[in-house]
């Protein structure tokens, strides 16, 4: 075995790169046919309402999850058979509950840095010392505290801490704020920020909160209905939406709604077919999040077909 | 730094830092210890109580047991346990996430498994040594049987332990599992001569791992003439290095192949439904 150095391996070859990705429950379809790829450097979120397939998509490409079909390659290899040394390149940030209680912050980040020593390679120092790990997630004043000890924010730092003490390549965050208040929100987004510029680490997270993917990520890929329905940075996801604009007006009293792509030319037909008649006319475009929301609301409602189609249709 | 031994190394730490975090818990040790000490009170309570005008007293006779018993409890309890709740908590797929983390892991278990167990022997022997008639360790060869009886019931029990614990899906089982062990041990000789037992359950009990660790501590820690109370008067080195070693192969065979079925099946969200799980019935 020979380490990949990550400075000579193809800068263009795409890190995640997933396509048509299917996986099975039974009789229950969770994903349909998944596409995307993710660059190096980059940060993804992964968008969308839960229950849409986002945690089972992350696990197939943690390599925890076999998947039912589908081409799935992460720093160039299938997550299936990927080995101890795939492993070494990848960080996992888990949900960690009550595990290593006893343990102290220190000695858990030392202990868990071992294991990727003889994974070093020229341009890559594994692990991270110690010392500069607990500054970067600032933990430094919990050095030597109990795991146990620690408040709700700072266990998820340390959750981030263990998941980049290897200095991985690629790093996987599942739901990494579910629970949090918004300051402790803030002070991970900041984290996040940070971890993305120092390296070029490129960073996989999945989120069901919008406000969240836009902070983050550089590109969002929104996931619903089993498969991808949007990808796209936040600005071109919203720019796209815009073209869309909902259309209100009343006639005699009665009032009519339209959605349409061509706001202008359908007032002017409107002002052409009924003129005066024509009252309390309003337009406005939808916003990224409206657009989003309302489809999540329809998908939690279970009309998750005619959500995602309406959704596509918008953002098309 | 070397690829394949790094995990060993790391698991190695991992077991010394887990038994210093262990043996400096007044709460872990108080449970571990514990029963052993209520045992040990017992005992020596039957100091005076004679068997069948046998060479030494009930107590005398059962220290040794004991001794045994708990090299089989140790191994196959800590694990088992070990493992239900670290991969309840999570702890099982941290060590999945990381490069060699299972092998480092699992070296860890055995190694925390092997020094606590060792530990509550080294407490049982000392007043076994001091406060009873009879008792004492047979010389060198005594010392000589001591400790492969403590090596092969070790390699014979953790092992078992782990496939069992592989098996267990929460640690509210391992309670469960607990009934069998108690109904095994109760008839395994270690409180009375399992000569005094119907033959059928002499059967059963020479089965099981108990009553040969128990058989092999007596033999290395009593007088020659209480062998007249066991089975066929003889200490049965043989048969027991026989039926221990069979444990082992068995458990090491079974063991790599349910660790990996469930190693494969750990994942996030398996931790996270468990944690739902449990939260929800300790609300209960």
């Amino acid at each position: 075995m020979t380490a990949v150095d990550p400075v000579t391996a193809d800068p263009d070859q795409p890190v995640i790169e997933v396509t048509d990705l299917r996986m099975r429950y039974g009789s229950e379809d969770v994903l349909t046919g998944v596409d995307f790829t993710a660059r190096r450097g980059e940060v993804l979120a992964l968008l969308g309402p839960n229950g849409a397939g986002k945690t089972t998509t992350i696990e197939i490409l943690e390599g925890f999850r076999m998947r039912s079909a589908g081409h799935v390659r992460v720093l160039g290899v299938d997550p299936a058979h990927g080995g101890e040394e795939w492993r070494a390149r990848l960080g996992v940030v888990l949900q960690s509950w009550r595990d290593h209680g006893k343990w102290r912050v220190r000695a858990l980040l030392e202990h868990f840095g071992v294991y990727y020593r003889p994974y070093s390679t020229g341009a890559v120092k594994r692990p991270w010392p110690v010392d500069d790990l607990l500054e970067a997630v600032g933990l430094t004043a919990q050095a030597g505290q109990r795991v146990s000890q620690l408040s709700g924010g700072q266990r998820r730092r340390l959750d981030v801490a263990i998941g980049i003490v290897g200095r991985p390549e690629l790093l996987f965050l599942d739901e990494p704020t579910v629970g949090f208040d918004p300051q402790a929100r803030r002070e991970f987004h900041d984290l996040v920020h940070r971890l993305s510029d120092m390296d070029e680490t490129t960073i996989l997270l999945t989120t069901h909160d919008l406000d969240e993917a836009e902070k983050l990520a550089d590109r969002i890929v929104i996931l619903a209905g089993g498969r991808i329905i949007a990808d796209g940075s936040a600005d071109a996801l919203s720019r796209r939406m815009s073209t869309e604009a909902e259309v209100k007006w009343s006639r005699h009293g009665e009032h009519f709604v339209h959605s349409t792509l061509d706001a202008t030319g359908f007032v002017r037909r409107l002002f052409a077919e009924h003129g005066e008649d024509v009252a309390d006319l309003e337009v406005r475009r939808a916003t990224l999040e409206e657009t989003y929301m309302t489809m999540v609301q329809r998908f939690e409602q279970g009309r998750a077909e005619s959500a995602v189609a309406d959704f596509q249709e918008a953002t098309r | 730094m070397n690829r394949t031994w790094t995990p060993y190394r790391a698991g190695l730490l991992r077991g010394l830092l887990e038994f210093r975090y262990f043996v400096t818990s007044a709460a872990e040790m108080t449970g571990a210890l514990f029963p052993s000490l209520i045992a040990l009170v017992v005992m020596i309570f039957l100091r005076d109580t004679d068997v069948d005008s046998s060479v030494v007293s009930l107590g005398a006779m059962t220290m040794p047991s004991l001794i045994g018993m708990n090299i089989a409890f140790g191994g196959l309890m800590n694990v088992l346990g070990i493992l239900a709740t670290e991969r309840e908590d999570g702890t099982l797929l941290r060590a999945k996430a990381i490069p060699g983390g299972m092998t480092g892991y699992l070296v860890g278990v055995v190694v925390l498994t092997a020094l606590s167990t060792v530990m509550t022997l080294l407490v049982m022997m000392v007043p076994a040594l001091t406060l009873f008639d009879g008792v004492g360790l047979n010389g060198l060869g005594g010392t000589l049987t001591l400790l492969w009886v403590l090596t092969v019931g070790l390699v014979a029990t953790m092992p078992m332990g782990a496939a069992l614990g592989s098996l267990i899906s929460s640690p509210r089982l391992v309670g469960l599992l607990m009934l069998p062990i108690t109904g095994l041990i109760a008839v395994s000789g270690i409180f009375y001569p399992v000569t005094a037992l119907p033959g059928w359950v002499q059967g059963i009990a020479q089965v099981f791992p108990f009553y040969w660790l128990g058989l092999g501590t007596r033999s290395a820690m009593l007088p020659d003439a209480m062998v007249a109370v066991e089975i066929g008067q003889s200490w049965r080195h043989l048969e027991t290095l026989a039926v221990l070693g069979g444990w082992a192969v068995a458990g090491m065979l079974l063991a790599p192949l349910l660790l990996r079925r469930m190693a494969r099946r750990e994942s996030g969200s398996a931790v996270a439904a468990r944690r739902e799980r449990a939260m929800q019935s300790a609300v209960r």
